[in-house]
């Protein structure tokens, strides 16, 4: 296995881009991310996205988008893993080019959830879990994160202002953040105050509904910053099933994996982009990437450690909550951003000093977790 | 859904039946091929407890496509008396009444439409257990 590098990355706004449809964000963000990239060729290409199939009645986005891009005779697919799509399309893009098959890789991340309406892609996110017995009870994902709020307040006597207080955080770091849905201050009083969502979790504590897309070349020559460490890891598809529904085992396997590859631990790492659907869901992976001991996370992100000038920043341009989420493309989002804080490119979103950086994203309730380690040279 | 799909899953659904893994003696629900925790391949089918408690539970306040009209609902995850936990719909009960180690039992409701041309889908919701005197 060879090194493998960051040459270009790129993204778009996110929002509600009425005038753009999915093939349109995908070349915004693909062109540029080429055109920084300055690679000869482009051996590859990997498109990852979530809902086209339910949301635009879209398949085949390898093919379609390569066409789009003038990329002809290269082998181009689609990678899905709900909404972990991102972290597995980067792991999959990254061996390709460890192993050497393939000198330069382009990963396009694409999601566009502004044409449909709410309750279909309530749905449409529901897929990220079993039709049959788990969806058929008409939980949403939200749902089924309010259920682990509920548990981790009552274990372990969380303060809900505790739990809210990464959201509040979260959208300090978007303001000023040119890609950002949300760049605006949000206080735990007002998200505390906002209409529920799914009892106990709040409205303003779950991330939006929003239409983005980034890119990153991947190569096999040197650059500045390395991908240390890519991992997939996968849990129990059930929540009934783990033995403990606090234990985000998918986390815990796929960042331990990592932290050994990249020969590192979770003491060197300078920056955190973390899997923030909703409040609970941050706290719980700041607890089981080794940063918190259990129980401890909602506390810890209260007491503002987790702030850009804190012990370890997290989501510093606003993550899934203020950042946004448009769930397919929101990998390869957290991807680009910790290359841009390494690189020194993040603007007023800048943290001093990062060398090495890492981003977790989730599909489901972490049924699938990645972790990407990126390290500057 | 379509018919058959749905037909697939009335044995279990209607009449809340699991599996018991020969090997660690795990209840199993949904069926499936081997044992989640052991990998044991022999598996019987059994009937699951229809009594339980509530563990965690929440609100539905902005439902998924075809559960609109049911909105808001009680959804809770459960811990049945045989040990084997099972997600499901809490009904005839206020939000304001759910609480963890609410006892529950098991009944049977209509679920969804399927528009105004679909079947309509029926399984298992629960409820809460008003105690005999
Ligand atoms: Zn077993």
């Amino acid at each position: 296995m060879r090194p493998v590098y960051i040459a270009g990355v790129a993204l778009t706004p996110i929002g509600e881009h009425w005038e753009l449809s999915l093939r349109d964000l995908a070349c915004e963000a693909a062109l540029k991310a080429l055109e920084k990239a300055e690679v000869e060729r482009i051996d590859a290409l990997y498109v990852s996205n979530m809902g086209a199939a339910p949301l635009q009645s879209q398949l085949h986005l390898g093919a379609l988008m390569a066409d789009a891009l003038g990329l002809y005779g290269l082998p181009a697919m689609r990678v899905e893993a709900a909404q972990a799509s991102g972290g597995v399309a980067v792991h999959e893009a990254h061996l390709a080019v460890a192993s050497g098959l393939y000198d330069s890789v382009l990963v396009i991340g694409v999601e566009k959830m502004s044409d449909a309406l709410p309750q279909e892609v309530r749905s449409a996110l529901a897929m990220a879990e079993d039709q049959e017995y788990t969806a058929y009870t008409g939980v949403t994902d939200v749902g089924l994160c309010a259920l682990l709020h509920r548990l981790y307040m009552e274990r372990y006597e969380a303060e809900p202002e505790e739990v809210a207080a990464l959201a509040a955080i979260s959208h300090e770091h978007a303001v000023g953040c040119p890609h950002a849905q949300y760049p605006f201050r949000v206080s735990v009083e007002r998200i505390l105050s906002s209409p529920m969502e799914a009892d106990p979790i709040h409205m303003l504590e779950c991330s939006g509904i929003g239409d983005g897309a980034a890119a990153l070349v991947l190569t096999a020559d040197r650059g500045d910053v390395e991908i240390a460490a890519s991992t997939v890891a996968v849990d129990h598809f059930f929540l009934t099933e783990r033995s403990d529904p606090l234990t985000l085992e998918a986390v815990g396997t796929a960042s331990k994996r990592a932290y050994e590859r990249a020969g590192i631990s979770p003491r060197d790492i300078d920056l955190v982009e973390l899997h923030d659907s909703t409040t609970i869901i941050g706290i719980l992976s700041l607890e089981e990437l080794g940063f918190v001991e259990k129980g401890f996370g909602a506390r810890y992100v209260s007491e503002g450690n987790v702030r850009r000038d804190g012990e370890l920043p997290v989501n510093t341009f606003g993550g899934l909550k203020a950042r946004g989420n448009p769930v397919g493309a929101t990998g390869i989002y957290q991807v680009a951003e910790i290359a841009l804080q390494l690189l020194g490119e993040a603007g007023r979103c800048q943290v001093e000093d990062a060398e090495v950086g890492l981003a977790e994203n989730l599909g489901g309730v972490a049924s699938t977790a990645t972790i990407t380690i990126l390290r500057r040279h | 859904m379509s018919v058959p799909r749905y037909w697939r899953e009335i044995k279990y659904r209607y009449r809340l039946i699991g599996e018991l893994c020969t090997e660690c003696g795990a209840i199993i629900f949904p069926r499936r091929s081997l044992c989640p925790h052991c990998g044991c391949r022999e598996l019987e089918e059994c009937k699951l407890s229809e009594t339980g408690t509530v563990l965690s539970w929440t609100v539905i306040q902005h439902p998924p496509k075809g559960y609109e009209k049911y909105a808001p609902y009680v959804v809770a995850l459960i811990k049945l008396d045989d040990g084997a936990q099972i997600l499901s719909q809490v009904v005839d009960v206020e939000p304001e009444e759910m609480r963890v180690g609410l006892r529950v039992e098991a009944t049977f409701r209509r679920v969804r439409e399927d528009g105004s041309s679909g079947i309509i889908e029926y399984g298992y919701k629960f409820r809460p257990i008003i105690e005999e005197p």
